[in-house]
């Protein structure tokens, strides 16, 4: 359980050291670097709501995957699920102005989780063949891309703007910002309450968590207990896809107004990014949360870092891959460790 | 007058070799998933690195003013990386489809930090280099219609079609080629009958992965002058559905990937025009531009989900290997 609990830190440490090599290798002292991460992420105020803004999508891909993995359903497609979520909640979004917003906002997040679960279930083909939820899952990514840039050009098309986007979503159906002044939004309280209590409660205290944490941690045994595979596969699908989605609602109602088909980064979005923290946090919701915020650290401190340094930004990307690196290493060394049995 | 230039005879024969052309970069990557799918490994981090091959074949070659001397530290790179990626998936092999998440992530993040580095962040001038020219190959090139459409092509687009004739034989007709595919279908058999499961990963993913990068590099070298942002722009992804589509079959793969460097083709034809939907012989029917994007990816599922019974897929796919000593 301890040990669990240290991955995030020793994988964390691990990156930083071995991160370490290209920040020299562009001429910067590596302390000097991490430290201007940091500031420039949490030196004030405004900042810090934007680590904040930046952590609410990535908690909720990294939860998406985090209980798909639990369950070994195997979710590469958060991105494509945030997209499909994004364009369901949308519609909702840019229509109904006459509805008020306590209808108007959970009509739309309902809208966006099921988007979400929808684009997820394809992933049910793991059933029938072995790679099938990896390479279904993985393909709806570029899908639902691909078709957000379709809707956003022709039939959801502003007719107003020039631009690739739909139309600004009502007012009743976007969520409020909290702090005056800042881009800190209802949706992070949303993200927080799904991590924190909705994730972590469906894990630990409910039927179906103890089923993905029986098929997780031993498919024969859960097998024999009774589980049924492709039932769980189908639930897990659905609950994995529906957080992702919400992430797609967060982006659209809280920060664009406008559903893009840019609402992640590319090429490494939040679904990819999503893969990182779930796998860092051990699989722990509680853990995402943390990882996410630490992840939204540095992304948003590798600008800084970057101008006052000269170090490329990319510095970032790198530190995603070795921390999922490492993770899975100490995660694969863990098993294979002499424990003393009293 | 898109009526006049579809039916135009010379249009026909330009849009075919520069299907072919196009198709280059999917043939190395799809040829190197498919190798390493076979052996049992799904190696995810097709993407990221032909990232990093397309990035070291461009700096090597400004560097040097070899192109040569960039396919060579390419083909380095290459090795080196499979050889790390045969470790992690031959001796871990548990979530190696997480791994080469990390693998894509950590070279793609990789590939534009050493390009940053190498040119600084001067934003607007974009640095470019010759690159290489098709070969006209003399007497073949004058056959009609075949000449022009196979033999104008470059280098590299004639040395990925024999590989994938190599390897259309090593599979069916050799030793080597039943020794990937028992170790892919069920590693257990094939180490009872002494062959060596992990040697017989580390050479599939190791080639598999110079193949990757060749695939990138020729983005880079050939297709195109310099090393854009986006350059791979998912041939990666790509290829991991052609080699579904392909069925894990050689000769399979290469037209999957002619197909989609065709669609490539005619999709940038029309963009280039200006046309963003195609009118269906005056009916109602429209087809977006972004159908023809969607198209391999949208088949990979259709594919997956009709043939599935029938896939030959390697069946000990994704499926870590230990020996029980």
């Amino acid at each position: 359980m301890l040990r669990r609990a240290l991955l995030p830190v020793r994988a964390l440490v691990a990156t930083f050291l071995v991160g370490a090599i290209p920040v020299m290798a562009a001429g910067a002292n590596p302390l000097t670097a991490y430290y201007l991460m940091a500031a420039g992420s949490l030196g004030d105020m405004i900042a810090i709501t934007e680590v904040f803004v930046r952590a609410a999508p990535l908690m909720m891909t990294g939860l998406a995957i985090a209980v798909a993995f639990r369950a070994k359903f195997w979710n590469i497609g958060a991105e494509g699920q945030l997209y499909a979520g994004a364009i369901l909640g949308t519609l909702v979004a840019v229509n109904f102005p006459e509805l008020p917003f306590w209808i108007h906002i959970p009509f739309m997040i309902v809208a966006g989780m099921i988007g979400g679960a929808l684009c997820a279930l394809p992933g049910i083909l793991k059933i029938k063949l072995k790679v099938g939820d990896v390479v279904t899952t993985l393909m709806l990514n570029f899908i639902m891309v691909i078709f957000t840039s379709y809707l956003v050009q022709n039939v959801l098309k502003d007719p107003f703007t020039r631009w690739p986007q739909s139309p600004p979503i009502t007012e009743s159906a976007t969520y409020p910002i909290l702090i005056p002044f800042t881009r800190f939004h209802l949706g992070i309280v949303i993200a927080l309450f799904f991590a924190l209590v909705v994730g972590y409660g469906l894990i630990e205290y409910t039927a179906l968590g103890y089923e993905i944490k029986a098929v997780g941690s031993n498919e024969i045994a859960s097998r024999l207990a009774g589980i049924n595979p492709t039932a769980l596969t189908i639930k897990t699908a659905i609950i994995s896809g529906s957080f992702a989605g919400l992430a797609g609602i967060g982006e659209v109602a809280g920060i664009r107004h406008h559903l893009i088909a840019t609402l992640s980064p590319v090429p490494i979005g939040y679904g990819l990014t999503g893969v990182v923290i779930a796998v860092m946090s051990g699989l722990s919701p509680l853990w995402v949360v943390v990882v996410a915020f630490l992840f939204s650290i540095i992304i948003n401190g590798s600008q800084t870092m970057s101008r006052l340094t000269g170090v490329p930004i990319f510095l970032g990307e790198i530190f995603q891959g070795l921390a999922l690196g490492f993770s899975l290493l100490f995660l694969f060394l863990d098993q294979y460790r002499i424990r003393r049995v009293r | 007058m898109m009526q006049a230039e579809l039916i135009s005879f010379g249009f026909i024969i330009a849009m075919a070799a520069a299907s072919i052309r196009i198709a280059t970069s999917l043939m190395y990557a799809t040829l190197g998933e498919m190798l390493t799918e076979r052996s049992g490994i799904l190696n995810l981090g097709i993407e990221g690195l032909m990232i990093l091959g397309a990035m070291t074949a461009f700096i090597t070659t400004y560097a040097t003013h070899s192109l040569e001397l960039g396919v060579i530290a390419t083909i380095l790179v290459g090795v080196a990386e499979g050889l790390i990626m045969s470790l992690v998936y031959g001796r871990i092999g548990t979530n190696q489809h997480v791994w080469g998440v990390a693998f894509t992530i950590a070279n793609f993040g990789l590939a534009y930090f050493v390009y940053r580095l190498y040119f600084g962040g001067t934003a607007g001038s974009l640095s470019i280099i010759t690159p290489y020219a098709p070969v006209r190959i003399p007497i073949l090139a004058d056959i009609p219609i075949l000449g022009p459409i196979l033999f104008e092509q470059y280098a590299y687009t004639y040395v990925a079609i024999i590989l994938f004739v190599v390897f259309a034989i090593v599979f069916k007709y050799t030793i080597w080629g039943l020794i990937i595919t028992v170790v892919g279908d069920n590693p257990a058999v094939a180490d009872t009958a002494g062959i060596s499961v992990y040697r017989t990963r580390y050479v599939a993913v190791t080639l598999g992965a110079i193949f990757m990068a060749l695939g990138g590099s020729f983005l880079s070298i050939a297709q195109f002058n310099a090393f854009l942002f986006e350059i791979v722009a998912g041939r990666g992804w790509i290829a991991i559905a052609l080699v579904t589509i392909g069925n894990w079959k050689p000769m399979r793969c290469l037209f999957a990937a002619i197909f989609f460097g065709f669609i490539d083709a005619l999709q940038l034809r029309l963009q280039a025009l200006g046309i963003s939907e195609i009118t269906l012989a005056g009916t109602a029917v429209t087809i977006p531009f972004q159908l023809f994007l969607a198209l391999p990816y949208v088949l990979t599922i259709l594919f997956l989900l009709i043939a599935s019974r029938r896939a030959d897929y390697p069946t000990a796919l994704l499926t870590p290997y230990r020996r029980e000593e």
